[in-house]
């Protein structure tokens, strides 16, 4: 409270205002409430004869310290300690639209998304067609985009601009001619996604693109996203449950509900619902990504070393089978994400601890186990030929491999202090579009470099 | 006087109950009252009296409501309910039996 010096008076209540308002345990009503007070009191006691400045600090010291004072509005409503979720904007940050407003676009937008899905079985398309798995993102990520568009106020020309990559994939998804059971339709089917993300993130960003901290943003979304999308389909998978369970009860067959209209549209709109909930949120909850990382970090550390411990102790080369490969990618993104995501909570000016050296170690392992996977595919390559999804995987492997050799470097010098964190954040979100980049190749050549197998 | 901080805290129910009881009231004449009333003997710390006055609200003895005051401000005026005034009532008889009992022993200490 020494900072508080010779302002006029006013200045010095806000001030005191603003301490107060930092407290979690304070909300705006108390605040009021108490400013009240203390306005009174200074009434009084300048009324008595005392400057102004005098009659603040008397007061002040008569309203108690802050600390002590917010932990006893804390044991009065102990429930403010678990933060709310209150869907009211911030109204210095979003003076345009307003919650209401916000609550209308996104239920429409998620009503949109629902409905889009079931519109290609107005043309007979069932759920199992591959023109759906082919198309999934398509029905959700641009009203994603639109929302982001909305919210941020963006122009009709930016709309435009951002349509391009979305009509696209829409074009490169549905003009090849692939035949029956293609793998290269089903790269196609997991790849646009991952291409269309980046897109989602320009909406996201728009211009702050270009400014790293903006794109780190857009990765603590994602990660927000994943989370709350699993959580919101765990209750629907209970929803559905019950659904079938109590139509079963009289007599009724309910799979034909939840199949072709439950699950598809709930799996639609729960991406806008859960993006609307994590932009909502986002001072409110803790980030669960960064949290998870931390618990798994050291996890996937040991799981590494006791594999490279037990290959080297028995001596048991990795049988490769079809699927190794995609699994050691799947291994490699997973350490890519804890690295990413590590960094994304990260203090950038803090210096190296325990938990650094982990992550070092972490990656290095990874190295040597995708390193050692790779030699053994890469003796049998000849044997197996080039298949669309080989091709695909080992790119997938050779960029991730990449990412993971400059961050073991980069770390190894933060470490050492040569360099600072700032570097290896840096070479993590500028690496995001190669992702989608590799993505975007795999749906528009592959089909065609291999005949649409 | 140097109150110790349980008894005070012990006493702010009943006291602002009390005072309440009187008639409606908000934060800052409350304390003025207490400290009519105790002859400036009994001081609390200003802000401690909102969570306490908080913790009745929620408690349903006592209801509150927002209006503007006479020098044009929002200012929360709280009211005791039915039920403040059982608690009251109930405290009473609590305090008169300390109060009772240890005036008894004190009595007997001064004749003796």
């Amino acid at each position: 409270m020494t900072t508080f010096a010779d302002l006029p008076l006013e200045e010095q209540i806000a001030q005191w205002r603003e301490y107060v308002r930092r407290r979690q345990a304070l909300h705006g009503p108390d605040a009021e409430e108490l400013e009240g007070h203390l306005r009174d009191q200074l009434a009084a006691l300048i009324e008595a004869g005392l400057a102004a400045d005098e009659a603040f600090l008397v007061a002040v010291k008569r309203m108690g310290s802050l600390d002590t004072l917010s932990r006893e509005f804390a044991r009065a409503h102990s429930e403010r300690l678990w933060k709310q979720l209150v869907l009211a904007p911030d109204s210095a940050d979003e003076p345009a639209n307003t919650a209401g407003a916000e609550t209308l676009v996104v239920l429409i937008l998620a009503v949109a998304a629902a409905l889009a899905i079931k519109a290609p079985a107005l043309f007979g398309l069932r759920i199992d067609n591959p023109f759906y798995a082919r198309n999934a993102s398509l029905f959700v990520m641009p009203l994603l985009a639109l929302y982001f568009l909305w919210k941020r106020g963006s122009g009709l020309l930016c709309g435009l601009w951002l349509a391009l990559p979305f009509v696209a994939g829409a074009v490169f998804a549905n003009v090849f001619p692939f035949r029956k059971s293609s793998d290269t339709q089903v790269l196609t089917a997991l790849h646009l996604p991952i291409a269309l993300w980046l897109a989602v993130g320009f909406a996201y960003l728009r211009s702050r693109w270009f400014a790293n901290d903006g794109r780190m943003n857009f990765v603590r979304f994602s990660g927000e996203l994943v989370i709350y999308y699993v959580l919101i389909g765990l209750g629907g998978g209970v929803l559905t449950g019950f659904t079938l369970m109590m139509f079963r009860a009289i007599d009724m067959n309910a799979q034909w509900l939840a199949r072709g209209w439950l699950i598809p549209c709930g799996a639609m709109a729960a991406v806008i619902i859960g993006a609307w909930l994590v932009e909502a949120k986002q001072s409110v909850i803790e980030n669960m990504a960064p949290v998870l990382t931390r618990l798994f970090t050291p996890l996937f550390t040991v799981l590494l070393l006791v594999f490279l411990a037990t290959m080297a102790w028995t001596g048991r080369p990795i049988n490769v089978q079809r699927e190794v490969l995609i699994g050691f990618d799947l291994l490699l993104v997973l350490v890519v994400g804890l690295v990413l995501y590590a960094a994304s909570a990260r203090e950038p000016q803090a210096q190296p601890d325990l938990f650094d050296g982990l992550q070092l170690l972490l990656v290095v392992s990874a190295l040597v186990v995708d390193g050692i996977a790779l030699a053994a595919i890469a003796a049998r390559i000849s044997e197996f030929g080039f298949t669309p999804n080989r091709v695909a995987a080992l790119g997938e492997n050779l960029i991730l491999l990449v990412n993971l050799v400059w961050s073991a470097w980069l770390y190894a010098g933060f470490l050492r202090h040569r360099s600072s964190f700032a570097a290896l954040e840096r070479w993590q979100i500028g690496y995001l579009p190669v992702y989608s980049v590799w993505a975007a190749v795999v749906v528009v050549i592959f089909p065609p470099l291999f005949g649409y197998r | 006087m140097d109150m110790s901080k349980d008894l005070i805290a012990a006493s702010a129910t009943p006291l602002v109950l009390a005072i309440l009881a009187e008639g409606d009231s908000y934060g800052y004449a409350i304390i003025k009252r207490v400290v009519q009333l105790s002859g400036g003997q009994l001081r609390w710390t200003d802000g401690m009296l909102y969570p306490v006055l908080h913790r009745l609200e929620r408690q349903g003895d006592v209801a509150a409501k927002w209006s503007v005051s006479e020098n044009g401000r929002r200012r929360k005026y709280y009211r005791i309910t039915r039920a403040g005034r059982a608690r009251l009532a109930a405290q009473r008889r609590q305090w008169q039996v300390v109060d009772g009992t240890l005036r008894g022993i004190w009595m007997k200490a001064c004749t003796a």
